[in-house]
């Protein structure tokens, strides 16, 4: 119900903007969005609404949280030599 | 087309993997995350059998298919049998009402239509000149676009009944019923792309539950779990944005405000819990000439209705899985559903029925 995909602007007419989702294209209104939209931007929409523009760099970085929390666990564990067991009493 | 979003790749899931194998404490840990999109992608991707067997993950009252009580169900039946037309997403022309489901109505000759959008059903409207009703359910992610056609000069045979729901005073109430031994949250991340972190914050401050905001890739779901056994182990509960591609701490402000415009907090009936405080959206009185249950003197005076033996009302409150009711894959599949949890695509019974649940290792 929740669901919202991200697609990519290739036209803006008025008050809605034609959105490609790998080669599907669609509808989606922007009156729900508050920021200004242009062509190239991804969009997430959900029910025929844009409800947020996302940065193409927001995929990288949101990669790099992930990493930094695989390392930041293995280092503490690392740092303690717990077993697997013990690991929870850790700080 | 490039796909700058899309997060499967294998060696960073085995990475999260290990860290929430790092993370997890001995004792049982029960996370519930309150989205029928979160289910799917879980189950679809088998994420479960990366978890260790004392860590479960379980969908509590996230499908607002499931949770629309029968008493709104009946009253869009007896619109559409009276000669109105009623639009909805499609799920929900599939959920028993006390005796009929929309599409019996519709099988019956009335005129019962699926929208994708609820612009649509405002454009159904403009180009008819019979009553049109809009049944509009969802949370708070689907609310805005319902705000939306009511601010656009909606056409004067357009009404809505309204049975928008707000999920953070379920995830309070649902903490308060016997048995749900919650662990932790795993929010919704469009509703939070919406309403932003500040709604959930009741949770870890009153009740020391870990909540984090979730996207919906594999990746997205595996990173937001490790996050919660982390505040488990640090015991530091907080609302913690494992999704800030999508969701800033204030949210979607226009939205919110076109909202605020259009609606008030109500009280709700949640089919499997009851009636929550606040839990709903009712329209200002200033859109009231648009209510369904004012233009037509409607009053929901039918009662709840479960079918014996189905335990939809305790999957919905994260009590039970779905394997543990006597119906299912039995008595009660997508083709003939007994309770709503299965009927909705996002309904737990559903995804389970189609990807396997949880895999038995």
């Amino acid at each position: 119900m929740c669901l919202a995909a991200p697609g990519q602007v290739i036209a803006i007419e008025g008050d809605s903007a034609v959105v490609d989702y790998g080669g599907v294209r669609m509808f989606a209104r922007l009156d729900a969005l508050g920021e200004p939209v242009k062509i190239g931007d991804y969009l997430l929409v959900h029910a025929g609404f844009a409800i947020r523009r996302l940065a193409p760099d927001d995929g990288a970085e949101t990669l790099r949280l992930f990493d930094e929390l695989a390392v930041s666990v293995g280092e503490s564990r690392a740092s303690q030599s717990p077993t697997l067991e013990s690991a929870p009493e850790g700080p | 087309m490039s796909r700058p979003f899309t997060f499967t790749d294998p060696q960073r899931a085995r990475a999260l993997a290990d860290a929430i194998l790092l993370l997890a404490p001995p004792e049982p840990v029960k996370i519930v995350h309150v989205c029928g999109t979160h289910e799917v992608v879980i189950t679809q991707h088998g994420l479960r059998r990366f978890l260790p067997e004392q860590v479960e993950i379980l969908e509590g009252p996230g499908c607002p298919v499931c949770v629309t009580s029968t008493r709104d169900i009946d009253l869009a039946v007896r619109l559409a049998q009276t000669g109105r037309t009623v639009c909805t997403f499609g799920d929900m022309t599939r959920v028993p009402g006390t005796r009929k489901t929309l599409e019996d109505a519709h099988a019956g000759g009335a005129d019962v239509r699926t929208v994708l959008s609820a612009s649509e059903a405002a454009t159904i409207a403009r180009r008819s000149d019979r009553e049109v009703v809009f049944f509009a359910v969802g949370f708070e992610t689907t609310a805005p676009m319902t705000a939306a056609i009511l601010l656009d000069r909606p056409p004067p045979n357009l009404s809505v009944l309204v049975a928008h729901k707000r999920i953070p005073p379920a995830m309070v109430a649902l903490l308060l019923l016997p048995g749900a031994g919650v662990s932790g949250y795993l929010a919704p991340g469009h509703v939070s792309t919406i309403i932003g972190l500040a709604p959930y914050e009741v949770l870890p401050r009153e009740h020391g539950i870990p909540v984090v905001v979730g996207g919906f890739e594999p990746l997205d779901v595996l990173y937001a779990i490790a996050l919660i056994l982390r505040q488990r182990r640090d015991r530091s509960p907080i609302v913690e944005n494992a999704y800030p591609r999508a969701v800033s701490e204030e949210g979607n402000q226009k939205a919110q405000a076109m909202v605020a415009e259009v609606f008030e907090p109500t009280d709700s009936s949640w089919r499997g819990i009851g009636t929550i405080p606040s839990s709903g959206l009712a329209l200002r009185e200033g859109f009231s000439l648009f209510d369904a249950r004012e233009r037509f003197g409607l009053e929901g005076e039918e009662g709840e209705e479960v079918a014996l033996g189905c335990r939809c009302a305790q999957v919905l409150t994260a009590r039970a899985t779905p394997d543990d009711c006597p119906l299912f894959a039995g008595r009660c599949t997508p083709l003939t559903p007994v309770g709503p949890c299965m009927v909705g695509g996002e309904g737990a019974c559903s995804i389970w029925f189609r990807y396997g649940g949880r895999p038995r290792l």
